[in-house]
């Protein structure tokens, strides 16, 4: 940047649901703020350019639930692999998980991940914090002390809170710093299996899951929510049933909200069964079979889940969209189904997935933004998500009809497990810009 | 006598045109078998069938190549088996189960996958507990793979043998009514069965108790697109199930489903699902009864019916040498292309 401190992102067609704008223009950034929205063509004289012209500038993306192994799983992904491969899958916050080693149920281990992301984070790093102590579900962490140290909420994430009493507790306890329970809802006597129940389960001869195993835990959880006016958010909702608990409860005035992930909007069960099974077809398994990188938690669900989720995202009862990025070593995924690591990588693909729900028609350039953007923004309560000047200079610009082949071996996240490896995407970023700062911008 | 590859003795596989086995590299599952490569097999395991019953229980068809059997899962017959047809076949083969190897280390099914590989092993026989074990190391390996049972996903071999077991006593397959009775739901040889015999043209009952059948199938499996098994019938009460049946197949019932809740106990399941003579007379009078072993006497079969006059069990367990003689035969050419 030159010592003018101007940068005009030019010429693009500028979408900011925030602030309803969809239009040509110019998103015109000073000091790392967002200095206002030019009409196209205008020059600013010593503004650094970035010439995107047939490309959507946008909010950068926020992310409020991934995972960034950091401390205690470095060898899957660190807080710079992790943010990093979020800067080129256009987000420009991101919110970590608390499932590390040690849990992040402590100031200490959340101020770690803190000057952690401070020095070798790409993009801006969010925390959660545990639940309960070493997420076992047993006793709540000192949320008072966690909420101190900037977490924006509370999750067991990867497991559930199992304990009834306990979740009862948290979602009191956390309304008065007016932060959520983020709850992974699964009911493990019901989720012995590795995948969905159902005809590809059976199929493979795999223990199934049912959607039960997720609805009657969200049910439980909206019950306590009634209880207590705690506040709720479901995390990775992947079932018909869970989209319609959860706004017959927005309905009633709850405060429960839910996130979707791109791979739960876009991939069914028949993901588990290799290549060439799209069609859903009974042809022979053969070597492809037994996909572990379809492997993931919650399973991937029916073609009805899928369409019921998309449906949500259009009615509103789906809040907004979030990647649970969850990268794994090779060594994790290598192995039997029963035995593989849940998780896919998915900071890098989510916008090329995503943008096949806008191409395919099912829902709109706008609404896809929105759910990326203020929708996120809004429930986290801060000045991001949105292009309004004064805001910080969080932007993303992409090709919406940019047409690239998933490589897993170029993803910058450690985590290389995908089920779209080979899979063609209609969609990529240009470039991720925070507080002004270019943290990716793609070549030629 | 006979040679490999010919027509055997007068016999109800005799109506089975002449067998030409296709290359085959890996034995995974009966899903891609052709009605046509079923039948080659099992009329080559005629043939084999009087190899065993030379003086000299030998042929050249598998000399110089190495069978590794890789066994994560206890087993006599079938590991026997696969050895017996291996050796009669003149393979090398070599036994490593995962007690006592390297797998009671912790070493991941890929390493020592691997290790055999670099030992250059030709056909690896796997039996795994873990579904889909076999096509895991189909997609790393270059050797040939065969199934022996993985999880709850198939046992393609032991269908083979169920196959030519009930193609000896039955003048077809087409058309024969199979009761397949018990634990469905985690059951590889059902599963595998269920692709032979629709193969093949059979009309298929399976019997079990809600808890034990798979959910697809109890909730309208019909309905599916390209869907091979819509003639199968799912029954729950086994005196319907019975009823006009050529062929009843009991499955084993591992105890643990009792502690896993799926059934109050094994003795309620013995009285509803327990195979008796008296439940057989719904049954053809000309009805065989068969399992794959081992069997739990008492509980899913009374011992007055595995070993009366309708069991076909001991010879199920004959036949699995010659059948499975016939599958790594089958095999032969996908492993002589590599010299």
């Amino acid at each position: 940047m030159n010592n003018s401190g101007l940068f005009l992102i030019k010429n693009g067609h500028v979408i900011d649901p925030a602030q309803q704008i969809d239009r040509l223009g110019s998103v015109l950034i000073q000091d790392g703020a967002i200095s206002g929205i030019l009409g196209p063509n205008e020059d600013v004289a010593e503004a650094d350019i970035l010439d995107a012209s047939g490309f959507i500038v946008c909010p950068g993306f926020i992310d409020l639930h991934c995972h960034l192994r950091e401390p205690g799983f470095e060898y899957k992904e660190t807080i710079a692999s992790g943010t990093l491969a979020a800067a080129h899958g256009g987000f420009t916050t991101v919110c970590a998980m608390p499932n590390t080693n040690p849990v992040a149920d402590t100031r200490a281990t959340v101020d770690f991940v803190t000057s952690r992301a401070n020095q070798d984070g790409a993009v801006r790093v969010l925390k959660i914090g545990a639940v309960t102590a070493g997420s076992r579900g047993e006793r709540l962490v000192e949320m008072g002390e966690l909420a101190d140290a900037g977490v924006i909420g509370f999750s067991d994430d990867g497991l559930p809170v199992s304990n009834s009493n306990i979740m009862r507790q948290a979602l009191s306890y956390s309304s008065t710093f007016g932060l959520p329970i983020i709850n992974h809802c699964e009911e493990r006597s019901l989720s012995l299996g590795s995948m969905t129940e159902g005809w590809v389960s059976n199929r493979l001869g795999l223990l199934g899951i049912p959607n039960s195993a997720e609805e009657v835990m969200v049910a439980r959880d909206i019950g306590l929510a009634k209880l207590t006016g705690g506040r709720l958010h479901i995390a990775h909702a992947s079932t018909a049933g869970t989209i319609e608990l959860v706004s017959m409860a927005a309905q009633e005035g709850l405060s429960v909200t839910c996130e979707v992930t791109p791979h739960h909007l876009t991939l069914s069960e028949e993901a588990v069964l290799g290549d060439g099974h799209a069609d859903r077809s009974f042809g022979p398994l053969g070597a492809s079979a037994y996909d572990t990188n379809a492997k993931v938690a919650p399973p991937l669900r029916t073609r009805a889940d899928v369409a019921s989720l998309v449906q949500g995202l259009k009615e509103g009862s789906i809040d907004f969209i979030a990647t649970d990025h969850a990268p794994h070593a090779t060594v994790d995924k290598l192995t039997t189904f029963d035995k593989a690591a849940s998780g896919i990588s998915s900071l890098e693909t989510a916008l090329g997935s995503l943008m096949s729900l806008v191409h395919d028609g099912d829902i709109t350039l706008q609404l896809l933004i929105e759910k990326l953007t203020a929708a996120p923004a809004r429930f986290l309560g801060r000045n991001l998500g949105s292009l309004k000047s004064g805001s910080p200079a969080d932007v993303t610009v992409f090709d919406p009809n940019k047409e690239w082949v998933v490589d897993p071996s170029a993803f910058v996240s450690k985590g290389k497990n995908t089920p779209l490896s080979g899979v063609a995407l209609k969609g990529r970023i240009i470039a991720t810009i925070v507080a002004g700062d270019v943290v990716y911008q793609q070549n030629g | 006598m006979t040679q490999i590859g010919e027509v055997a003795e007068p016999n109800v596989l005799k109506s089975i045109p002449s067998p030409h086995l296709p290359a085959r590299r890996h034995c995974l599952d009966l899903d891609d078998y052709s009605r046509q490569e079923i039948e080659a097999v099992l009329q080559n395991a005629t043939v084999m069938k009087d190899v065993m019953h030379r003086e000299i229980r030998k042929v050249p068809a598998l000399r110089g190549k190495s069978i590794v059997t890789l066994f994560y899962e206890p087993s006599t017959r079938t590991r026997v088996s696969f050895e017996q047809a291996g050796k009669i076949l003149s393979a090398d083969v070599i036994n490593v189960s995962s007690s006592g190897s390297s797998a009671e280390k912790g070493e991941s099914l890929y390493n020592t996958a691997l290790t055999l590989q670099s030992m250059e092993a030709d056909i690896i026989i796997v039996r795994h507990p873990d579904s889909g074990a076999p096509n895991f190391l189909a997609r790393h390996l270059n050797a040939s793979i065969i199934n022996a049972g993985d999880g709850s996903h198939a046992h393609p071999t032991q269908a083979l043998v169920d196959l030519y077991t009930m193609a000896s006593h039955a003048d077809r397959l087409e058309g024969l009514r199979v009761a397949i009775v018990g634990d469905i739901q985690h059951s590889r040889v059902a599963r595998s069965n269920l692709w032979g015999l629709t193969k093949m043209g059979a009309s298929v009952v399976l019997c079990a108790p809600p808890t034990l059948m798979p959910i697809d199938f109890l909730g309208g499996h019909h309905s599916r697109s390209n869907n091979p098994f819509t003639s199968v019938e799912i029954e729950t009460s086994i005196e319907r199930a019975l009823e006009g049946a050529d062929v009843v197949m009991a499955l084993r019932l591992q105890k643990e489903r009792q502690d896993a809740g799926n059934l109050p106990s094994l003795r309620e399941y013995s009285r509803l699902y327990g195979l008796t003579p008296k439940l057989l007379e719904k049954a053809r009078t000309s009805v065989i009864v068969m399992h794959p072993g081992p069997m739990n006497e008492g509980v899913e079969i009374d011992p007055a019916v595995a070993h009366g006059p309708m069991s076909v069990i001991e010879e199920q367990v004959a036949n699995g040498v010659a059948v499975r003689m016939a599958v790594l035969y089958g095999l032969v050419p996908a492993t002589r292309h590599r010299d």
